[in-house]
């Protein structure tokens, strides 16, 4: 086996320096009726070229070369090809979880950046290392929220995203928190009137999500003011990290759980992504996850370490603030070094282009179909309601080599033939077109085709 | 010098500031094309949600970026530059195949929305893998939606819940050996269960008086690190299952230390009811300096109906989908199905292998950690002489005597050019040594290892202040950790102006 660095030879004199004839002595604690005598049924040795020819037949399967619309959670962004070239290095790739801060450094050092920047572009004051992913980072800054505040309930915005809804309900299932919805408006905002209806001493935060899974920005400012008159936390979600070149930050929150896969993680069907946590400095104690500090050697000379660890499980074990221990360093690096090569003024530029490709979308569409949710400002993504089900448009919109927006009857019953759409700068001029074209159609015909529609719906 | 080390020497290392130190107005490192539809205006479409400013994000060009991150990178021991034996981490070797085809076009770029008829590729790799993954384990059905091996825990935990609750009631304890890892109890709280401590034998294994005497109708399971966190099998394994079993409780096995069985003994046939795997544990997925992990969680045909949705299904049209009817489901974990880019990883190392490629490196794995025991017995303390299976655990127990604790020791191993062992750990060890080579050391790295250790074992004698005040070979010294504690700097401010 090439990944085994060791010949006949070096098996034969280990064992016998071990005074043992075969290697099965060593499993003979494991009862001898347990042992498996046979080879595992899985598919045979396979060499380096079979691997790769392998996975590339399951790359075309998988929509290679498609123009997407869909974003939800998981954007299409370019990645500039540093990224790459710089989380390849073995010392980056394979390193372990800096805990021995003499040979970690270059881990260390990149993390301290990692909080600089998420905290410059979050307005918060302390970020973690790095969540699971935006749905696990936001359900642990509610359960952080019901610790800091030792009250018993949540309310949750109906537009935040809802798979990261249905995350919270699981991990708030078994800490006997009750979890409330609360209704959008017109304009696809919160509903500031059912906010005030529903929140009471007893609630420990508000999470809202902005811009929210409609892609409008919520009005952080008066949904914080409510919130905080009674008492309770408000935790921010972002899904599009790159609304934050150019979308005031949530800076009146408590809690901002960021999913940063849009600065420079590949949208990988759905994963491994980069969920962050950023806080107040006085709630740090109560928030999970990695923190690396900046401390001095004994020579005075400047270095970093992880820090604050008795919040962590390896310390505090059932009394710690979270269980959570491998986090997602390497796409924390990739998110980095985005943030690095984009900066304070690229990211702006390139937010302001998704806002334009977005703006143009809206035009397009805006002539043939209807528009959700056009009250209030938005950042990449918009709401497209047709009189034909849009999963029957996006079937035929794939023979494009074109993937349609998201349906939103799963989620959003009341919604209707609604869809969900998203622009990035790497949205063509001229898939736009042909897309707009295609639902231009659909509402030009009378009624719904007989076509092979596929519940795009997940 | 007597202790010279055969292995490392010193290398230029380059000073490097942090970012925000290059930065200055104009420097860039990005080109956008050219916009192909008309310009906005920001202001009228945002309102007073526009962002002016950017705060302090850096300005800098390309160029800078490449040398300030290499440099970094200069600063780090990683796997590629030597062993890393790190108990019950299992550092091995992570192929590059695997990552150049987590970068073909079509997985990489695949949205996790897109339609599951142009999703086929990605789904028959989730497919192919937990097939592997279920015949390794010999369970039934698996999830691969958790994101990391705590992650699995919580997943397995919020399972053995609402099993139970389906016969009835919750339960309210976990148990939990004294032996095992920080993320246990921790998830069994993070699912409402108190956690009660199931002491180890002298043999460092369960106890099984103990545990009979422990086990009753309020207990929901109990969670197994097998082998435990001092490389043992846990040999009275029938037993055990069989105690939890008949007063109604669930065996959990923590998968952290896979590599020890893997094509040699299934958890499914053993009595295992439910179990995770860290896929960048023993299938080979980087730790890229702390994350991302993978933790998959096999079961038996009884908690098929409790995991998470989706769950993957084959169609009646053969092809593959999701189901997302699933009454009994213990609801989602994580948005989306997973760290996927950790799937084509694992499945590619899996691939590579295949049967007998699997069994040879569960043996070379073990086969190594006996080396090692055999190599610094009489050096340091060995405190159980049961078999050794993947790890061995020493203690500084001699080398207290001289003040000397594992930290010291494992500091002072650095500069003989290897990444210290897990120190203090696990907690049932007073100054644990816990020491596992993986498959992926050969003999010659091993000798070297073994002969730094000994040598710091005579250090320890002869000099004992040489390793006291170890590292000396680092571009730092040990640092002030009290302070950073104390008054957190856990960012970069500009200098007051």
């Amino acid at each position: 086996m090439r990944y085994l660095p060791k010949s006949p030879a070096d098996r034969e004199a280990m064992l016998k320096a071990l005074g043992k004839r075969s290697i099965s002595e060593f499993f003979t604690p494991i009862p001898a009726k347990y042992r498996l005598e046979r080879d595992l049924k899985i598919p045979r040795q396979m060499a380096e070229s079979e691997i790769v020819d392998w996975f590339r037949e399951r790359s075309r399967e998988n929509g290679d070369g498609y123009a997407i619309f869909l974003g939800a959670g998981a954007y299409y962004h370019y990645r500039p090809v540093i990224i790459d070239s710089l989380i390849l290095r073995g010392e980056f790739l394979t390193a372990y979880t800096p805990y021995q801060a003499e040979v970690s450094q270059g881990t260390l050092q990149s993390i301290f950046e990692f909080q600089t920047m998420i905290c410059e572009l979050t307005g918060m004051e302390v970020a973690n290392a790095s969540m699971y992913d935006g749905s696990t980072a936001t359900a642990e800054a509610v359960m952080m929220a019901v610790r800091l505040t030792g009250r018993p309930s949540v309310l949750v915005a109906r537009n935040v995203h809802p798979e990261y809804q249905e995350v919270l309900s699981t991990y708030a299932h078994h800490q006997g928190l009750p979890i409330s919805t609360l209704s959008f408006t017109e304009a696809g905002r919160l509903d500031p009137e059912d906010l005030e209806r529903s929140i009471t001493g007893e609630t420990a935060c508000v999470l809202i999500q902005s811009p929210n899974f409609f892609g409008t920005i919520e009005d952080v400012a008066a949904i914080a003011e409510i919130a905080h008159k009674h008492g309770a936390l408000l935790v921010v979600a972002i899904a599009e990290a790159i609304s934050l070149g150019m979308v005031k930050p949530p800076q009146q929150a408590d809690i901002i759980a960021l999913e940063a896969q849009s600065f420079g993680v590949p949208l990988g069907f759905g994963g491994p992504y980069c969920g962050v946590i950023a806080t107040r400095e006085q709630f740090v104690r109560q928030m999970p996850g990695r923190l690396v500090g900046q401390t001095t050697d004994r020579n005075g000379k400047r270095g970093f370490v992880l820090t604050l660890a008795t919040r962590e499980q390896h310390i505090r074990r059932e009394k710690a603030t979270s269980n959570i221990c491998t986090n997602q360093a390497l796409i924390a690096l990739m998110a980095n070094i985005f943030m690095t090569v984009y900066g304070k003024v690229g990211l702006r530029d390139l937010a302001k282009q998704n806002l334009a490709k977005t703006a143009y979308a809206m035009d397009q569409f805006g002539k043939h179909a209807g528009l959700l949710f056009t009250g209030a400002p938005r950042f990449n993504e918009f709401v497209v309601k047709t009189s034909e089900d849009p999963g029957a448009i996006n079937s035929r919109i794939l023979g494009h080599k074109i993937v349609g927006g998201l349906p939103l009857k799963k989620f959003y019953p009341e919604l209707g033939n609604a869809s969900l759409w998203c622009c990035t700068e790497m949205t063509t001029r001229t898939a736009i077109d042909t897309a707009a074209a295609m639902v231009a159609e659909s509402e030009g015909s009378s009624g719904a085709r007989d076509v092979d529609v596929e519940e795009l719906t997940r | 010098m007597k202790h010279m080390t055969r292995k490392a020497t010193r290398h230029v290392s380059q000073n490097e500031g942090l970012i925000f130190e290059k930065s200055s107005p104009g420097k860039a490192a990005w080109k956008l094309p050219p916009l192909d539809v008309p310009e906005i205006d920001a202001s009228k479409l945002l309102g007073s949600a526009e962002r002016k400013d950017l705060g302090n994000m850096p300005e800098v060009s390309e160029i800078e970026i490449i040398r300030h991150f290499t440099r970094l990178s200069t600063w780090n021991y990683a796997i590629d530059l030597g062993m890393y034996p790190l108990g019950s981490c299992t550092m091995k070797y992570n192929p590059r195949v695997n990552e150049v085809v987590a970068r073909l076009e079509g997985l990489a770029n695949g949205h996790p929305y897109q339609p599951e008829r142009a999703s086929q590729g990605a789904l028959r790799i989730l497919k192919t893998l937990s097939e592997c993954l279920l015949e390794i384990t010999g369970m039934d059905a698996i999830t691969l939606q958790p994101a990391a091996g705590a992650h699995g825990e919580l997943t397995g935990l919020l399972m053995v819940r609402a099993y139970q609750e389906s016969k009835g009631t919750p339960r309210k304890k976990i148990l939990i050996p004294d032996s095992a890892h920080g993320t246990n109890p921790a998830t069994a709280a993070m699912v409402g269960y108190a956690v009660e401590n199931l002491k180890s034998n002298s043999q460092g294994m369960v106890d099984i008086a103990a545990l009979s005497g422990q086990m009753n109708q309020d207990v929901a399971a109990l969670m197994l690190t097998n082998p435990n966190t001092l490389g043992i099998f846990e040999q009275e394994i029938e037993q055990i299952a069989a105690i939890l079993h008949a007063k109604g409780g669930l065996l959990y096995m923590d998968g952290a230390n896979m590599n020890a069985l893997v094509g040699k003994v299934r958890p499914g046939d053993f009595g295992v009811d439910l179990m995770h795997l860290n896929l960048h544990k023993t299938f080979s997925t980087p730790h890229g300096g702390g994350g991302p992990g993978s933790g998959p969680v096999a079961v038996k045909n009884i908690l098929g109906p409790f995991l998470p949705k989706p769950v993957l299904i084959t169609k009646p049209d053969g092809t593959l989908g999701f189901e997302y009817d699933r009454p009994q489901s213990v609801g989602r974990v994580r948005a989306f199905y997973g760290n996927f880019g950790m799937f084509v990883r694992a499945l590619a190392y899996i691939l590579a292998n295949g049967p007998d490629g699997l069994r040879q490196t569960t043996e070379d794995a073990v086969l190594n950690a006996n080396y090692i025991r055999k190599g610094l017995e009489g050096a340091y303390d060995l405190p159980y002489s049961t078999p050794t299976m993947h790890e061995v655990v020493f203690s500084d127990r001699r080398q207290a005597k001289k003040r000397v604790k594992t930290m010291d020791i494992a500091k002072r191993l650095i500069d003989y050019g290897f990444h210290p062992y897990t120190t203090a750990f696990p907690l049932i060890v007073p100054g644990a040594l816990m020491i596992e080579a993986t498959e992926s050391e050969s003999k010659e790295e091993l000798d070297l290892f073994i002969e730094s250790m000994r040598s710091i074992a005579e250090e320890v004698e002869e000099d004992p202040q040489t390793v006291l005040t170890a590292p000396h070979s680092t571009r730092i010294s040990r640092l002030d950790e009290t302070t950073a504690a104390r008054k957190p700097v856990l960012r970069w401010k500009p200098a007051a102006e």
